[in-house]
């Protein structure tokens, strides 16, 4: 390594070998987990998912500092959009849309997810829009009770008219289909024969890279310096002749749309919606995971979203066997110890790094330690 | 078939059942955000504690001493589940939220969030999963007070509520800890200057919410003849609505709050099905909660008796 800083040519040169190398990684990588198994080929598609809600959330919670406990909502949206259109629950109930519909109702998926998306995108700035002046705590709250109250609808929602079906949920969901390609059947592309599994993981990886794209190229725009500038001080934002409310309810819509297309393709990939898939606990997993990736910051985001979503998996595979070997059962379930990793995640990050694993670089600063009870007001970007 | 007015009178009763609990949880929550500007989110998961506390503590002593009357059962509950809330709410305070009452206001309320999973799954770990039959400790005969029915359950909770809220009143306003509190609210520099100690008064606000959540856990379990993990965060969110309803801080609005609340719920729930044309049923009962607390916020954030909130200029 030379001790000279390195030109702009030679950093560029090294971007793109870092860019080549993780593109063929990503292709790569399903390939190799489908010899280890194909729980861990789903484990990976999910991970993408997630990466796509989590990067959703940040553009509310790290750009514009809007703390959102609601989000999920959005997703079981984009979910039940995708779901009502792609499935045989409203020819089934609504005699008007079987005659409509003789064929069924199979909307391909280049409509079904602008649509899911631009629905969820109006039920953000619905959110939006009463709790503009509300602070953080305030937020917080009624964003939280908006997730369960679009919950409780989406339970309930079967009488007098069958919308939702309840809390048993719409089944038969059409899976993704480019052309006469269905993705629940195993492909055959180049040679290589690729399953259902790695065909969503294809299609949710390379949804993902497009929606960092779009973070990337949103963060360094000017919304993305105005989410910035009303996250850090908004009366000196509004002052710079920011318009508060419009970026507000745009930072909520956006978010929102991330968080509708990953809905419809959550949809589209397990064939079935309930309501039981999108409550509290969902958001917060989302939150925990751009809480211990890094607020604010996109790379260490998706390293959240990646290490929340795949380590659980890794756990249910080591400890499950582990205790049966050490205690003869299983002391402590999977599904709780999973919990467990979410809560002591949001706590130890909070009190010991509470940047995140993963910070945006502070600009002009030294990097040092900050001790937790010495922390600043000014969180940064 | 009774009238219709009975049917009124039957869900202001109800309310008012439902509204004394709210009211228990609420104190708790205006008390600790009028000190230190912090949803607590675990309270909630506190009162789930009381309640499973007293339940494995009623269950033990009805299998080793059978012959106990049912009152004296739930005493011993409550008596065992307060020093366990107590001890547990200052653990949280000292270890989670203390280390963060300079940090920005997102870093506090993420660890709540963080401290409620952990208590869920600690619930999880001990009690299991399922859904646990709190026993039936008082005899639920029913009691006709005018047009409505209640049982010894119902009215222990009203009146239980109404003397500890009062007693509450006395302490914060009559003595030394009262005034150290409501100095510490009000500026807690100023009052650190007059020779209170912040950290003991947060400390023991925080207790005595605590003891509160753990009393109207029992209740609530002893209600509802059911404990789990997860029955304390619609209670908790419920409470918190209604505690900003009455104006955060604000330990008379707390009160209020809760009682409003609570009959804003019983009669909605009531009168939903007529209202909608049975469009909406009384399973929407907890939109009630939510649409009030969007209200409130939106059209009077001060809520109704004003807050008081930390000077913390």
């Amino acid at each position: 390594m030379s001790s000279a800083p390195r030109s702009t040519e030679e950093h560029r040169r090294a971007a793109l070998r870092a860019t080549a190398l993780l593109a063929l990684v990503l292709l790569v990588l399903p390939l190799a987990a489908q010899w280890l198994g194909p729980a861990w080929v789903r484990t990976l598609a999910f991970a993408a998912l997630y990466v796509m809600l989590a990067l959703g959330l940040n553009i509310v919670v790290g750009f514009a500092g809007l703390l959102d406990l609601g989000y999920i909502a959005f997703y079981a949206v984009g979910a039940y959009t995708y779901a009502l259109l792609a499935s045989p629950h409203l020819t089934e109930n609504f005699p008007s849309i079987s005659q409509a519909f003789p064929g069924g109702l199979h909307v391909p998926i280049w409509a079904s997810i602008p649509l899911g998306a631009a629905i969820a995108a109006g039920f953000g700035v619905l959110l939006g829009a009463p709790v503009l002046k509300l602070r953080g705590d305030y937020l917080a709250i009624v964003t939280l009770g908006f997730g369960e109250i679009v919950r409780i609808f989406l339970n309930n929602l079967n009488e007098p008219i069958n919308l939702t079906n309840g809390p048993q949920g719409i089944t038969l969901i059409d899976p993704v289909r480019i052309g006469q390609l269905r993705f629940d059947h195993t492909i055959s592309v180049l040679g290589l024969q690729l399953t259902s599994l790695q065909l969503y993981y294809y299609l949710f990886t390379a949804l993902a890279v497009l929606c960092v794209l779009v973070c990337v190229r949103l963060q360094n725009s000017r919304i993305g310096r105005a989410w910035m500038a009303i996250r850090e001080d908004e009366i000196a934002a509004k002052a710079m002749g920011i318009n508060v409310r419009n970026i507000k309810l745009l930072a909520f819509g956006l978010g929102a749309t991330f968080g509708g297309v990953s809905g419809s393709m959550f949809a589209a990939f397990q064939g079935f919606v309930s309501p039981e898939s999108f409550s509290l606990m969902e958001s917060v997993i989302v939150l925990s995971m751009i809480v211990l990736g890094g607020l604010g910051h996109i790379p260490g985001v998706i390293l959240g979203a990646v290490m929340l979503s795949v380590f659980p998996e890794f756990l249910r595979y080591s400890v499950g066997p582990l205790q049966t070997q050490l205690f003869g059962r299983t002391v402590v379930d999977t599904e709780v110890l999973r919990m467990l990793l979410y809560g002591v995640a949001l706590v130890v990050i909070m009190l010991y790094r509470p940047k995140g694993l993963w910070p945006a670089p502070q600009h002009g600063v030294a990097p040092r330690s900050t001790p937790p009870s010495a922390a600043r007001s000014q969180a940064d970007a | 078939m009774g009238s219709s007015l009975d049917t009124f009178f039957q869900q202001v009763f109800n309310g008012l059942v439902l509204g004394s609990l709210y009211a228990l949880i609420a104190l708790g929550y205006t008390m600790v955000y009028g000190i230190v500007n912090l949803i607590n989110f675990a309270h909630g998961d506190v009162l789930m504690v009381g309640a499973l506390t007293a339940f494995s503590a009623i269950t033990l002593t009805q299998a080793l001493a059978p012959g106990i009357p049912g009152w004296a059962l739930m005493l011993m509950g409550m008596l065992a589940a307060i020093p366990v809330c107590v001890l547990l709410s200052l653990l949280i305070e000292r270890v989670a939220y203390r280390p963060l009452r300079n940090a920005p206001r997102l870093a506090p309320l993420i660890t709540a969030i963080g401290v409620s999973i952990l208590l869920q799954t600690l619930a999880m770990l001990i009690w299991g999963r399922n859904y646990l039959t709190f026993p039936q400790l008082l005899s639920s005969e029913p009691i006709a007070i005018g047009p409505a029915t209640a049982t010894v359950t119902k009215l222990l909770v009203i009146v239980l509520s109404a003397i500890i809220m009062v007693a509450l009143l006395l302490l914060v306003q009559y003595t030394r800890l009262g005034r150290a509190m409501r100095a510490t609210a009000e500026n807690a520099r100023v009052a650190a200057l007059m020779g209170v100690n912040p950290n003991g008064v947060i400390a023991a606000t925080f207790a005595i919410g605590a003891a509160l959540a753990a009393i109207a856990g029992v209740m609530y379990a002893s209600l509802y003849s059911v404990a789990h993990f997860y029955m304390g965060f619609i209670p908790g969110l419920k409470a918190f609505t209604a505690a900003v309803l009455g104006g955060i801080g604000n330990i008379p609005g707390a009160m209020l709050g809760g009682v409003l609340l609570g009959l804003i719920e019983a009669l909605g729930a009531g009168y939903i099905d007529q209202i909608s044309n049975g469009v909406f049923g009384s399973n929407y009962q907890d939109v009630f909660a939510f649409i009030v607390l969007c209200a409130v916020l939106i059209l009077r954030p001060s809520g109704l008796l004003g807050e008081r909130v930390a000077d913390r200029s």
